[in-house]
């Protein structure tokens, strides 16, 4: 009988939200557990290789703590639902790869605009169309800043290791919580297939960031629900909170309301994209390896920064002055700490190997207007330190 | 404002605290049934006996999917098609919360017609208006996957020639566990509809059928919206329970065929994550 | 429509019967002149004015003559697409719903 099958799968089993511990894991089930240790409460997603993998892990955690997980008809259901959900108070999430990420692109526009919080994870692969299902890509970067219709802003982790995809993850409901934007997880089909060790820590020691609720209560004069504060995100209020909220896709003034003017138009997307852009400096997350006083600077991401460390750290065992920027949030890209590197006067020429035709080089040429080599491959297959090697001894 | 607006401003309708009263007059043209359909959920809000904070109405795109603008509730103006899905999103997370879709007949079952049926085959314990006009009006009146055989759209101009669908018929096949069809002539029976989809646990589909003057009526040679619910008034007959739902497809343009209205399903089946 | 001269049987407490009488209110700036009061008001207390809003509609009056002939039946309210019109109970009493 159906509604025996559906009790017994509702019954929750005994299970922790945060499985503190050392554990040896894949990454797309790091990434889940990070989904769970952030709170998640509601996951609608659709299988895709090779994201697969964290459906399947939520199927059960997500239920045995009292969460809800729902396979969807297709990807286009799946985000509108966990944007539904997050209009409902949910730490919302879903996974996918390529053709799900494109299904995706309306839907993650209407979130930017009503400034609803989602995580979206794209575990990348070989792109585009159906390309190569099983094997890794890098090459949905710039789709995942631009890939909705307009001007909005985004935040965009690149994990390099399940560890990173546990943290990243965590990240990402933390900064999709506190501006209010779609946050994405861009996880390669590499580091979402490995396993590696995996430290969780302590659930009181798992950072949380909250949405801001209105300062007033229901029915205490009228709560706008976009009239921005000081840091221009405004305070979130949720369906069945009482402040009957009214939000559309359609250019809206601080009630919520359609105001259709070029005037109102141009306001709120600028402010959209300044919620990031203006607070960059707060959520960029990198890392720099010997970058100080070096002449060539590699520029790296996901499971291509493993091969990167690997052909700089032989690149400098040789005397090269080689250094490695690694952006952990691809968008924003720390843009600073280019400029910073830039000042100090010594990098010559910058080299960015990706699994794409060079989607992260045109922001690094843009940006440093120095010479800056791309090292690329379409997809399919990691790209080896030799070669990297190579590139830089070229 | 003039002497005789700042009186009529004065009158309020008894129903305004259920409306964003402030913004109407809402931008439905003259003798469109889509505010009728917006008056009977108010209602039905208001006679449900469930806190008005806890409903919920989210609305997809065209011009029945301006709805959800004007109710003071918490209310979602989603994308084309989507509304379900993310109406799906409410109702998992909070069940709670009771949850109102309305959408037009394109929104719902053209680019929406993947997720109508699996929200009907899962049972999701959402409350659906479907608002039937027989043609995409806020884009100026392109035929839709209702429209009638023969009738003009303008992307149809010799008329349409693919067979439209059935709505209580397609919704009962795919699991909706109440369904009913009325015009916006038959204000309390609309009302009473949504009013036990409300109460009723399940995927609740009501049909609507509205006049579209401005686009569908025009173009078909209906007149004003007076006359399409004239049209209503003596084609109609109810047939409560029918259960032969796959002989009652609608033809506007047939002068001869009648349009079977009610209530037709109303069953008990377990509802998705409830 | 029957009035009540018009019974083919009467029922036997006719005379304490009342027929319930309405008022009406009508907000004229939401009117958009779609009629569907007017035609289907089964006592015919409503027609157009001789005025015009403020969009050039012509808002419903209650007819001359017609100022008790409501039956308080609600009709012209629950159809009204433009919340523009609204009944009260005669007796001063208000809506309940």
């Amino acid at each position: 009988m159906a509604s025996e099958v559906a009790k017994r799968i509702s019954a929750p089993a005994a299970a922790a939200r945060v499985l503190t511990g050392s554990h040896f894991m894949l990454g797309d089930h790091a990434c889940a557990e990070g989904a769970m240790a952030a709170g998640l409460s509601f996951f609608a997603g659709y299988p895709i290789t090779p994201s697969t993998e964290v459906a399947e892990h939520l199927a059960s955690r997500l239920p045995a703590v009292g969460g809800r997980f729902v396979q969807m008809e297709d990807e286009l259901a799946s985000i509108a639902a966990i944007i539904g959900a997050s209009a409902a108070g949910a730490r919302s999430f879903t996974a996918t790869s390529g053709p799900g990420f494109s299904l995706m692109m309306e839907n993650i526009g209407l979130a930017a605009m009503m400034e609803l919080p989602v995580v979206i994870v794209n575990v990348q692969r070989a792109s585009p169309s159906t390309g190569l299902p099983t094997m890794v890509g890098q090459s949905d970067i710039l789709q995942a800043r631009w890939g909705s219709h307009g001007d909005y802003g985004i935040i965009a982790y690149c994990p390099a290791s399940p560890q990173e995809c546990f943290e990243l993850t965590i990240a990402a409901f933390n900064a999709a919580d506190q501006y209010r934007v779609p946050a994405f997880i861009l996880m390669d089909e590499v580091v979402g297939h490995m396993a590696e060790r995996v430290v969780i820590p302590e659930a009181s020691k798992i950072p949380h960031v909250p949405r801001k609720g209105p300062r007033t209560a229901p029915g205490a004069g009228r709560f706008l629900p976009y009239a921005p504060d000081a840091d221009l995100v405004p305070p979130i209020a949720h369906a069945g909170d009482g402040y009957k909220v009214h939000m559309t896709g359609l250019t809206h003034d601080e009630r919520g309301y359609p105001l259709q003017t070029a005037e109102a138009h141009d306001g709120l997307v600028n402010r959209l994209v300044d919620k990031v852009r203006l607070n960059a400096a707060d959520i960029v997350d990198f890392e720099e390896h010997l970058v100080d006083d070096a002449d060539t600077i590699v520029v790296a991401y996901g499971c291509t920064s493993r091969s990167a460390r690997s052909a700089v750290d032989q690149a400098r065992a040789e005397g090269l002055r080689v250094g490695m920027l690694r952006p952990k949030t691809i968008w924003p890209f720390p843009e600073e700490r280019v400029r910073r590197i830039l000042g100090i006067g010594k990098v010559k020429r910058f080299i960015v190997p990706e699994i794409n035709l060079g989607q992260l080089r045109r922001e690094i040429e843009r940006l440093t207007q120095l010479p800056t080599l791309g090292l690329n491959h379409a997809g399919g297959a990691m790209l080896k330190p030799a070669a990297i090697l190579e590139k830089i001894k070229s | 404002m003039s002497t005789t607006q700042e009186q009529a401003a004065a009158i309020i309708h008894p129903f305004d605290h259920l409306m964003r009263a402030d913004r109407l007059p809402h931008i439905m043209c003259a003798g469109c049934g889509i505010g009728t359909v917006i008056h009977g959920y108010a209602r039905a809000i208001s006679e449900s006996g469930i806190d008005p904070d806890k409903h919920v109405c989210v609305s997809g795109i065209g011009c029945s999917g301006r709805a959800a603008g004007y109710v003071n509730v918490d209310s979602y103006h989603t994308t084309h098609g989507r509304a379900l899905p993310f109406a799906l999103g409410i109702a998992v997370h909070n069940p709670e919360l009771t949850v109102t879709v309305i959408s037009g007949d394109g929104d719902l079952v053209a680019i929406g017609g993947n997720h109508f049926i699996h929200a009907a085959r899962r049972n999701a314990n959402l409350n659906v208006i479907c608002i039937n006009n027989f043609n995409y009006g806020m884009t100026g009146g392109q035929v839709g996957p209702t429209t009638p055989v023969g009738a003009i759209g303008t992307t149809a101009p010799q008329g349409a020639i693919e067979q439209p669908f059935n709505l209580p018929h397609l919704a009962k096949a795919a699991g909706a566990s109440f369904v009913a069809r009325w015009t916006i002539l038959h204000v309390r029976q609309f009302m009473d509809a949504v009013l036990r989809s409300m109460q009723k646990n399940g995927f609740c589909f009501t049909e609507v059928l509205s006049p579209c003057p401005t686009s569908f009526g025009r173009r078909n040679k209906l007149g004003e919206g007076l006359d399409e619910v004239e049209l209503y008034r003596q084609r109609c007959r109810i047939e409560n329970g029918a259960e032969n739902l796959e002989e009652l497809g609608i033809d506007i343009v047939d002068h001869e065929q009648t349009i079977t209205l009610g209530n037709f399903v109303d069953i008990e089946r377990p509802s998705f994550l409830s | 429509m029957t009035s009540a001269g018009n019974l083919v049987r009467k029922p036997m407490d006719l005379d304490q019967a009342g027929v319930a009488e309405g008022r009406v209110h009508v907000i004229n700036e939401r009117c958009k002149e779609c009629s569907y009061c007017i035609v289907y008001c089964p006592a015919e207390v409503l027609v157009y004015s001789e005025e015009i809003n403020s969009k050039g509609y012509h808002y419903p009056i209650v007819a001359e003559g017609k100022e008790s002939a409501c039956v308080l039946c609600k009709f012209c309210d629950l159809i009204c697409p433009e919340f523009a019109i609204y009944t009260t109970d005669a007796g001063g009493e208000g809506e309940e719903t």
